[in-house]
Formats: C-alpha cells, structure tokens, sequence
C-alpha cells in the first residue's frame, strides 16, 4: 500500500470522510454556537441573535460553582486513589508469576468493560447493604472503580516495557527497595502514570451513569447539566458549562495522548 | 586462605527442575573464574546466587568468609555486569555510573569524580553528558564495567558480557577484560557458552552440565584432560572414543578422548592405522576440518589449511601419537 502514498484520494473517499468528520463534530459546534445566543428558552435555529452576556451569567451562578467543585475534588481524590491501587496492581501482574495472575488481571479490566449502568447498581446496593449513607465519599469510590482501570493499563503496558534486570541492577548496585523504586521505577513510569492520570481524571469529570446511582443530593457537572435542561430559563449557561467541559476534558487527553505516542521506544532495552 | 566464593553442596530447585543440584564450589581471590556451560546448564543461576537474586534451596555460600544466605543483593559487596547490560535509560553515562555511591549518600561532586575515573579506566572518558541510547552496544558494555567497578567490589560477577557483540569488538574487549582484571586484581567470575571464551581468559574454568559441576581446572586441564565425554565433547569438540576403541591401543577398557588436531590423514596405501572413510571437508580458513567415518565411528580430524588431501569419499588411514590419547575417568 505504500505505492499509494503521494497521490490523492479519490474524490468519494474525500467526500466520505468529510461527512464521517461532521456527523462526528457538527453537533459538537452547535453547543458551542448556543452559548452565544441571545433566546434564552428553546435552541431555535438560526440564533436570533449573539452575546456574550451568558458568560457573566455563569459567573455569577453559585449552583455552577458548586457543580464544578465537587466534579474536580471527586476527579482529583478518584485519580489519586487510582494511581496508587492502579501502580501497586500492575506492578504485581507485570513483575511476578502468580496463581491466577491472568483472572486478576481481567478482573481488573472488568470494570471499564461493563456498562457502567451495572457497575452503579452493584455499588448502590453494595452500599445500601453495608448501611453507608450516600455521600461525596461514595462518588469517588465509584469512579475509582474505573480510574484504577485507566491507570492499571498504562502502568502495566510500561512495565512490559521496561526490562526487569534494571531493577536487579539497582539492588545491586546497592540500593534498596525504597531507594529503587524512587530512582529507577518511578522515573520510568512516571509518564506512563500521568497519561492514565489524566485520562483517569477526564474520565471522572464527566461521568454520569455511575454518579446517578452513588451520588445523594450532590450534583457533579454532567448530573447538573441533566437537571438544567429540563428547566426552562438561562438555558445558554449549560452551554457555556459544556463548553468548559470540554476543554477541561480534552486538554489532558491530548496531552495523555502526546506523552505515549512514543510506543515504539523500548525502556531498558540494552541490545 | 579464605575462599573469594565458596559454595557448600548448594542446591537451587525451581520446582521440580533441579537449576543447581550439589555443587561445591571454592574460587580464589584475585582469579579470573569462568563458568562454562550449555544454556541452561546452572551457570547463570551460580552467578544470581553469588549476586543474592538467588537464595540457595539447600548448602552454604559464603563470600570472603561471610556467610551469604538471607543477605539480599544490596548488602553485599558485590557486583554484576549483566547481559543485557541493564543501563538506565533516564540517566545519563556519568550518573548511571555514579548510582552505586548515589545510593551510598556519596556527595555530588566526590560519585562524578569516581564516575570519571571509572569511564577512563574502560576507555570512555568524556562520555558522561551522553544518553544509554546514544551509545553503540560495545560502549554500552563498557559503562556497564565502569559502573560495576566505581563500587570496588570484592567479586565482579559478568553474565555473558560479550554476548551481544559482533566478533572482532568480542576479541578486543576479551583482551581489555583480562588486563583490566590482572590491574585490578579483583576476582572476576565470568559466565558463558563459548568455550574459546573460557579457555582464553580464564585462569580456571567450572564446566557445567544439568547443574552440576563437570570438572574444574586450568584451561589446558580441561582442554587436554577432559575427564568425562561430556567435557570431551563440548569443550573443543574433542573425538570421543568408545572403551572397545580405546582398548585396542591402551590396553585399557574404558572412554577416551582425541583431539581432532591430533589425528594424521593419509592415503589408503600407505601403511598401517585405522581405516576410515573421508566423509566431508570443511574449509575453516587457517585449518580444513574433517570429517570421517572408521567403521562406524564417526571422528572429526583438523589439519592445517593446504595440506593435500584425498577426495571426499575415498579411503583414507588415520594414524595418531598414542600419548594423546586421553583416557578418561567416566566408567565404561
């Protein structure tokens, strides 16, 4: 197929992937667009007008703040959970042979792999039983679940990757576990770790389903965005909120994705 | 005198595979030890055992008098060269060098200083600023020598160091090993599979076999005086000789061995010696490798390159000098 390179696509195949590219992105612009305009309670198509005045609005809306709040501290504290069971499981399953090593590691996996309608309802009954009342403290735990899976696949992809006798090499050249683990694993996973940190914390920001179900009165952004559509005035604000959403989002999943693109580039190999 | 490494009937089971099975073991200080072997022989497992990656199932080891068992890697004053030479990518030259005295608590200025002198030792001064991946293998190799000595440890331990390399960098670093061991005077045990590696650099050399020692000796000792068909054959592809053979020349019945280099070729008619069948030649440069059949037996002959010789498929007579028929002690 390399003989294809240079010359041009053919001109259906153009047109294709310029629709595949709009149906993807389209409705992505439109949010944007119906935070700029001036009719306040229906999307009406073409705006009737643009302003910038929903901006100001957003601002001064507590409930916004409050929503964006709880949203980063169950994002941050989540991906900081996930981090270290994440690192500490894929750690385990890349460095040693154990019995039922390979089930572990699809348990692990499971999580992001089933809908996450089921994971919610196991955590909401699991918690009803258990007598613990809904709290900020039971969002994180659910998005933990899957943060951990984030964070567990990048690691161990890293830990492949890294050839083991380095690590015999630190112990012995005299460094113990501790001193080996700051000065040869860590500088080795680190941007393995703050790849699937960040897509562990893109992840949790927008989560909805499992949120709806282990969440109480709290409202993270997406459960407030919910809620807001229903109601009928100021409706541009959700729009500017989205907005937000998707620049915090994407901002650290580009960045996840620049810090891994290097694949092919094998850590430790001597040879 | 204290043993540099002694090893009481150690024995290292992984399972039901017995790695290391019973080997005593006393190698002195300041000699270059060779442990020869086929992959999977034991050699490399001796080698983690001495390191501490290994703990023994069973027996003793002790390193310099102190006993070895339970100590992990990082308290004795040991160190590895590896195969894969394990250099740390995120470092650079000087600092890969420098982290067995960085672990110590050496300061900044006195680990660079050593790392210096370690890289002028292997022939690498002015290296240090470069990356692990900008180095070419034998360079690599070097660091890996140099960050094993900034340590001056008691024993350097090299896992198949030359592996890796292509021949002629092979034959260089062999030469600089062995200088650079008699300089230092510390004892080096060298693993490998190449036996010419063994018997060129080695003061002694282990020869293993399904983890256990086969014979230990000088290089000539184990090249001239093989003492079972297993050395016979892998160290220098020896002809062994089965004990009826042998019976007819030494009187004695039992297993022996001949030096490929040691058997005379000549025509059919002249005169007496073993009858055989030229089989192949095999043109090896310096010298042409035979092979021939004598009955059944197949032998192996060496002559020097342009020697005249019959043509594959004819008859030929071997002759040989009786003393270098080495009997050998395995039972017939």
């Amino acid at each position: 197929m390399r003989s294809d390179r240079g010359q041009s696509a053919p001109l259906g195949l153009k047109i294709a992937a310029a629709c595949g590219l709009l149906f993807l992105h389209l409705p992505i612009l439109l949010i944007f667009v119906y935070a700029f305009t001036t009719e306040e309670k229906s999307f009406v198509w073409p705006p009737p007008g643009l302003t910038t005045q929903w901006f100001a609005v957003t601002w001064n809306r507590p409930d916004v703040w409050e929503a964006l709040s709880l949203s980063v501290r169950v994002a941050a504290i989540s991906t900081a959970i996930a981090l270290v069971l994440g690192t500490l499981c894929a750690a385990a399953v890349s460095r040693t042979k154990f019995f039922g090593r390979e089930t572990i590691s699809l348990l692990v996996i499971l999580p992001i792999a089933l809908p996450g309608i089921i994971t919610g309802i196991a955590l909401r009954s699991a918690f009803s039983l258990a007598d613990i009342p809904f709290s900020f403290w039971t969002i994180v735990l659910g998005h933990a679940t899957f943060c951990v899976v984030v964070v567990y696949n990048n690691a161990v992809a890293r830990f492949r990757r890294t050839s083991g006798s380095m690590i015999e090499a630190s112990m012995d050249l005299g460094a113990d576990s501790f001193q080996t683990f700051r000065h040869v694993v860590l500088p080795n996973i680190a941007t393995a770790l703050l790849a699937g940190g960040m897509l562990a914390f893109a992840l949790s920001f927008d989560e909805v389903i499992v949120t709806t179900f282990t969440a109480g009165q709290q409202q993270t952004v997406p459960i407030w965005m919910l809620e807001e559509l229903i109601r009928p005035r100021q409706r541009p604000v959700t729009n500017v909120v989205a907005m937000v959403v998707v620049l915090v989002t994407l901002l650290p999943i580009l960045f996840a994705y620049y810090l891994t693109r290097d694949g092919d580039q094998i850590a430790g190999s001597g040879k | 005198m204290t043993s540099a490494v002694s090893f009481q009937k150690v024995s290292r089971h992984f399972g039901s595979v017995r790695a290391v099975d019973a080997v005593d073991l006393d190698i002195v200080p300041g000699e270059f030890f060779a442990m020869l072997g086929p992959s999977g022989s034991g050699k490399t497992t001796c080698l983690r055992l001495i390191a501490g990656f290994e703990q023994p199932t069973s027996g003793s080891i002790s390193i310099f008098g102190e006993r070895a068992e339970g100590v992990p890697p990082y308290r004795r004053n040991v160190n590895t060269v590896f195969q894969d030479y394990a250099l740390f990518p995120h470092l650079n030259v000087l600092d890969n060098v420098a982290y067995g005295l960085m672990v110590k608590g050496v300061g900044k200025a006195g680990r660079h200083k050593a790392a210096e002198e370690a890289l002028s030792l292997v022939r690498l001064p002015g290296y240090g600023a470069r990356r692990p991946g900008q180095l070419s293998g034998g360079q690599r190799q070097r660091v890996a020598l140099a960050r094993a000595l900034v340590n001056q440890p008691k024993v350097l331990l090299l896992d198949e160091p030359l592996g890796a390399l292509d021949l002629k960098l092979r034959e260089n670093m062999q030469e600089e090993l062995k200088s650079l061991q008699k300089a230092l005077g510390i004892t080096f045990v060298f693993v490998t599979h190449d036996q010419g590696e063994a018997l060129s650099m080695a003061d002694r050399v282990a020869v293993f076999n399904d983890g256990r020692i086969m014979q230990i000796g000088t290089p000539e000792d184990i090249y001239q005086r093989p003492r079972t068909r297993f050395v016979a054959d892998f160290v220098g592809s020896s002809n062994v000789l089965p004990p009826d053979f042998v019976q007819r020349y030494s009187g004695q019945h039992c297993w022996g061995s001949l030096r490929p280099e040691s058997i005379r070729v000549s025509r059919a008619a002249s005169g007496e010696g073993v009858a055989a069948r030229l089989v192949s030649t095999n043109y090896l440069g310096a010298t042409t490798r035979l092979a021939l059949d004598a009955d059944g037996l197949k032998l192996h002959a060496v002559v020097p390159a342009g020697t005249a010789l019959p043509a594959e498929g004819e008859a030929v007579v071997l002759t040989f000098n009786r003393e270098h028929l080495h009997l050998m002690d395995e039972p017939a």
